[in-house]
């Protein structure tokens, strides 16, 4: 299959290796993937931030780019959970009707990760291998947005020579939440320090998730404390193999 | 009251139509999807359900035969003497020795305060719910007689007891229509506001007995 | 009326949160109502497999009743006058304050009995009531222990619940006449509620409620409770005042059936709550003999007006959204510094008020978005869509701020692949001085909120562009890699007691 990659804003700007693990990965599946060099953001940020004409252009940009892509994968719930939730809702409120029609079409053809894999390819066992003990945190858009339900889990219980432990309060969000976690920082910081409490319970050395936009957040939690744990993207775990072992 | 003691609000009302008729101007309706509905349960199961359901409120649950009524009147009554009967309760069904109040002429506040305990009949039964409807027919008399006395012991045919709310309101949309009003019953008075603790029985009755009659 | 109780926060959120949060008797409370509900609503939840079905229900119930409300009104206030009661519009609460207090001033009460009603709490009645000298006194428990200690309610469904039991038993103790040596319990507090409420129901003449739902078809008025003060309220007094706000009308008496479905699971996580009372107007020889509804607006057109904000008025003020919200979790109710606190609140309140109140529109932005809301609204509410929404609406009214600035700025850098890749290179020398070991631990202004608990990973050395640009060309049309089906792969996980792993086979201590 040829598959677009749509790498996110966040993983161009700091997470390069979770987009050379989701190409390696995929290439290792026998896919061919794409990497389109106009791309830049989803737009996500502008609107959830409350600046729609500024998302505007950004989603109209997004369309530009991929809408001839067959497939697009983006290693980011959240910003796949943007394209299929919110673009169509976006171009409503902007009353486009053109726009609106160019997103239904595209969405369906965008998927996370996870169910790209798992819901779309049919793969749940990808050969790899993790010597690690790992929990992972389910991201709110992918659990409740894209709902991506146990794919993640699929994918990450057949990794060889992992231990995955479970989480106490997985489901509740690390208090992120793009720019909320800068304007209202007190009750993030709340959030993230149940989060990180948990996550230090499991004993394990390493936090993983489908988004690198929570897990540059818990990540940075766990880093300011000390903790010993650090965040690994669930794509660079699925890349790893005995012969190579990513972050 | 005579007349209306109180300024029209008609300036205010035309407002608020005009505010409101300018606010859906254009708004489209979808028609309605069907009432979702539970798989119906055999009769049995749904008087067991009901039996589940009462009992998981902390109220008191007897299934009796027609001519076993009086005794488990008796019993559910326990030391209660001075009780309220409304006009259309069948006198056969209560226990000989009841100081009986009823409510004709109609009994103040105070009388009912002093009531230990009201006996009353239902209109309908909700199993999945445990829900008892009054809707104050004359065997369930006005909604004061059910509300005040500490024990209300309610007596239900067990062909009343329907399984689904949506059944219930069907069955009591004829009182509705008619004007009467209606009380739901699930279980005694209780309370949670206190450290989310439940506490059975507050303002309204705090026991509640309900004797299911076949 | 004050800016501080009813609709206007006294602060923006992210102040008054910021109070909030440190308050380990608040969070270790909130910790434990919400996380009980929550567990007792999915339970009950979970008994009904067309659940889905009835939600989807609910919310088209209620937009129908809206798309027709004004001919819903009408009918409502003919089918009320039918059956002997009167019917008020109020178009504020300033209008509706006035109507309350002049039928209690016709009758000449000093003293009337309340029924929990949040829409009373909107208007701030017992305020207006108390300085015209009627003093109106909270009959549910939880209102009276707010009332009794001069606080406000913090949650839809149990107002006091940032109070704990030994806060109640001093204020009982203090507050309630013959009382003084009241255990902690909860029964014996609520007892001594009992004892003290008792007379009040059985000789006060007057008494106001609010409306869950109101039938236009027959002029039916539901109140949905718990502990048989609404019973009292609404059956032994003479008179009877009712406020509802117009969003609360239903077509017929069928439409009920679903509410008295959701509502329950919903709010207190019960098949049923205990005491639903219905009735229309004045029954003759039952109950008070004059009956008042009021229709309050109080800026409830201005939400129906907006396309996509309308949503918001199907609200059945569950409470629901409040017990899974993180935020609500940390911060409290009185963060929200309306009577609407919780997502709901963060969506109804900027909207009740306009969009351009300064400290409501902040609101929209007390939430991470993540869901939880949507998702056990009874009524299909998209919360966080409306959020994301109204935070557009708030910034439109604030003008060209500095970070609308710096959002014109990253649209500008992000518009071209390009632009955007020189923008990180720009970044990754900028950043230097503050890098200290291998994180940036501390950033400069509006920013500085993130490095208050959290380091920043600095920006890469090399950027995935450089690495795919760099790359050898890979083979082409490797074949697939998998070499082992999943039923031959390592031992499934185990199932742990409503875990995260819910629903999978067994296994050992790893999953």
């Amino acid at each position: 299959m040829h598959i677009d990659l749509f790498l996110t804003c966040v993983n161009d700007a700091l997470f390069p290796a979770t987009g050379q693990a989701t190409v390696r990965l995929l290439e290792r599946l026998g896919h061919r993937v794409n990497f389109n060099p106009a791309q830049t953001c989803c737009g996500q940020m502008h609107l959830n931030t409350g600046y729609r004409e500024d998302a505007l252009h950004l989603i109209r940009k997004f369309v530009r780019d991929f809408r001839d892509s067959e497939v697009v994968v983006t290693p980011s719930g959240s910003c796949a959970a943007m394209v299929r939730e919110l673009y169509p809702e976006a171009a409503q409120w902007a009353g486009d009707d053109e726009l609106l029609r160019d997103v239904e079409a595209l969405a369906p053809r965008v998927f996370e990760l996870s169910e790209l894999l798992v819901n779309k390819l049919g793969v749940t066992d990808v050969g790899a291998y993790y010597p690690h003990r790992v929990t992972y945190h389910p991201t709110c858009h992918a659990m409740r947005a894209l709902r991506v339900g146990d794919a993640p889990l699929q994918l990450l219980r057949n990794v060889r020579g992992m231990t995955l432990v479970e989480l106490e309060g997985a489901n509740e969000c690390c208090g992120f939440g793009g720019t909320f976690a800068v304007k209202n920082p007190d009750v993030s910081a709340a959030m993230l320090t149940d989060k990180a409490r948990h996550i230090m319970n499991t004993g394990a050395e390493a936090c993983t998730a489908g988004d690198n936009s929570c897990l540059l957040h818990i990540g940075g939690g766990l880093h300011r404390l000390r903790s010993g744990t650090r965040t690994v993207h669930l794509a660079e775990i699925l890349a790893s193999t005995e012969e190579e072992v990513f972050a | 009251m005579t007349a209306e003691p109180f300024p029209s609000t008609a300036e205010a009302k035309l407002e608020l139509l005009t505010r409101i008729n300018r606010a859906i101007a254009g708004a489209e309706q979808q028609p309605l999807p069907p009432y979702p509905v539970s798989a119906p349960l055999s009769r049995e199961a749904v008087l067991h359900q009901f039996e589940d359901r009462i009992l998981d409120y902390k109220a008191a649950f007897t299934r009796v035969l027609a001519g076993e009524i009086v005794g488990a009147v008796a019993a559910a009554l326990g030391g209660a003497r001075r009780v309220i009967v409304p006009p259309g309760l069948a006198a056969a069904w209560l226990p000989a020795g009841l100081d009986m109040l009823r409510d004709d002429p109609p009994l103040s506040h105070a009388d009912l305060d002093r009531a230990e305990a009201v006996v009353t009949g239902c209109a309908v039964a909700v199993s999945e719910t445990g829900t008892i409807i009054l809707d104050h027919g004359p065997d369930q008399g006005r909604r004061a007689l059910s509300l005040i006395p500490d024990l209300h012991v309610c007596l239900v045919r067990g062909d009343q007891v329907v399984q689904t709310v949506r059944q219930a309101v069907d069955t009591v949309a004829a009182s509705v229509r008619a004007g009467r009003p209606l009380t739901w019953l699930s279980g005694g008075s209780a309370t949670s506001d206190i450290e989310l603790v439940r506490v059975e029985g507050v303002h309204g009755p705090r026991h509640l007995h309900v004797i299911v009659v076949e | 009326m004050s800016d501080h109780g009813g609709l206007h926060p006294a602060q923006p959120f992210p102040e008054a949160a910021r109070e909030q949060v440190v308050r380990a008797q608040l969070r270790a409370n909130l910790r434990k109502v919400t996380h009980t509900i929550r567990e007792k609503r999915a339970n009950v939840v979970g008994e009904l497999p067309q659940w889905e079905q009835l939600r989807t229900l609910g919310a088209a119930t209620k937009d129908a009743s809206l798309a027709n409300l004004s001919d819903r009104l009408l009918q409502l206030e003919q089918s009320v006058k039918a059956r002997g009661g009167h019917v008020h519009w109020a178009r504020d609460a300033q209008e509706a304050r006035e109507i309350v207090a002049r039928i209690a001033a016709a009758h000449g009460a000093r003293e009337l009995i309340k029924v929990k009603s949040i829409t009373s709490d909107e208007i701030e009645l017992n305020r207006a009531l108390e300085e015209r000298g009627i003093h109106a006194i909270e009959t549910d428990l939880a209102e009276l222990i707010v009332q009794l200690s001069h606080d406000r309610p913090s949650h839809i469904l149990v107002p006091a619940i940032h109070r704990n039991r030994a806060e109640i038993q001093a204020l009982f103790n203090a507050e309630l006449p013959g009382e003084g040596e009241l255990p902690d319990d909860p029964a014996a507090l609520a007892a001594a509620a009992r004892r003290y409420l008792r007379h009040k129901f059985l000789t006060t003449k007057m008494a106001v409620s609010g409306a869950n739902f109101a039938i236009a078809e027959t002029g039916t008025v539901c109140v949905v409770e718990s502990e048989g003060n609404g019973r009292m309220c609404v059956t032994l007094p003479e008179v009877l005042v009712s406020i509802m706000g117009i969003e609360k009308v239903l077509e017929t008496w069928e439409d009920i059936s679903v509410f008295m479905e959701l509502l329950p699971r919903s709010s207190t996580a019960e098949r049923m709550n205990p005491y639903n009372s219905f009735w229309s107007g004045v029954t003759p020889g039952d109950g008070p003999q004059e009956f008042h509804l009021v229709l309050l607006d109080n800026g409830r057109t201005n939400v129906l007006a907006d396309d996509f904000g309308r949503q918001t008025l199907r609200c059945i003020r569950c409470s629901a959204c409040l017990n899974v919200c993180p935020v609500y979790e940390r911060a409290g109710g009185h963060a929200y510094g309306s009577v609407y606190p919780g997502p709901i609140g963060a969506i109804l309140t900027p909207q009740l008020l306009g969009m351009h109140d300064k400290n409501a529109n902040t609101l929209p932005g007390a939430s991470s978005l993540c869901g939880a809301c949507y998702d056990v609204c009874p009524v299909k509410i998209n919360i966080p869509q409306v959020l994301i929404y109204l935070r557009s609406e708030a910034n439109l009214q604030k003008g060209l701020t500095a970070e609308a600035l710096a959002m014109k700025g990253m649209k500008f850098v992000m518009s071209e692949g390009w632009r955007f890749e020189g923008a990180l290179e720009l970044a990754r020398v900028g950043q230097g001085p503050l890098v200290h070991g291998d994180a940036i631990t501390s950033l400069p202004g509006p920013l500085a909120g993130w490095t208050q608990v959290r380091d920043l990973k600095p920006f890469p050395k090399e950027g995935f562009r450089d690495w795919w640009r760099n790359r050898p060309a890979p083979v082409d049309a490797a074949p697939p890699a998998i070499v082992q089906k999943a039923e031959e792969g390592p031992v499934p996980p185990q199932k742990k007691e409503g875990g995260q792993f819910d629903a999978e086979p067994p296994r050992e201590d790893t999953l």
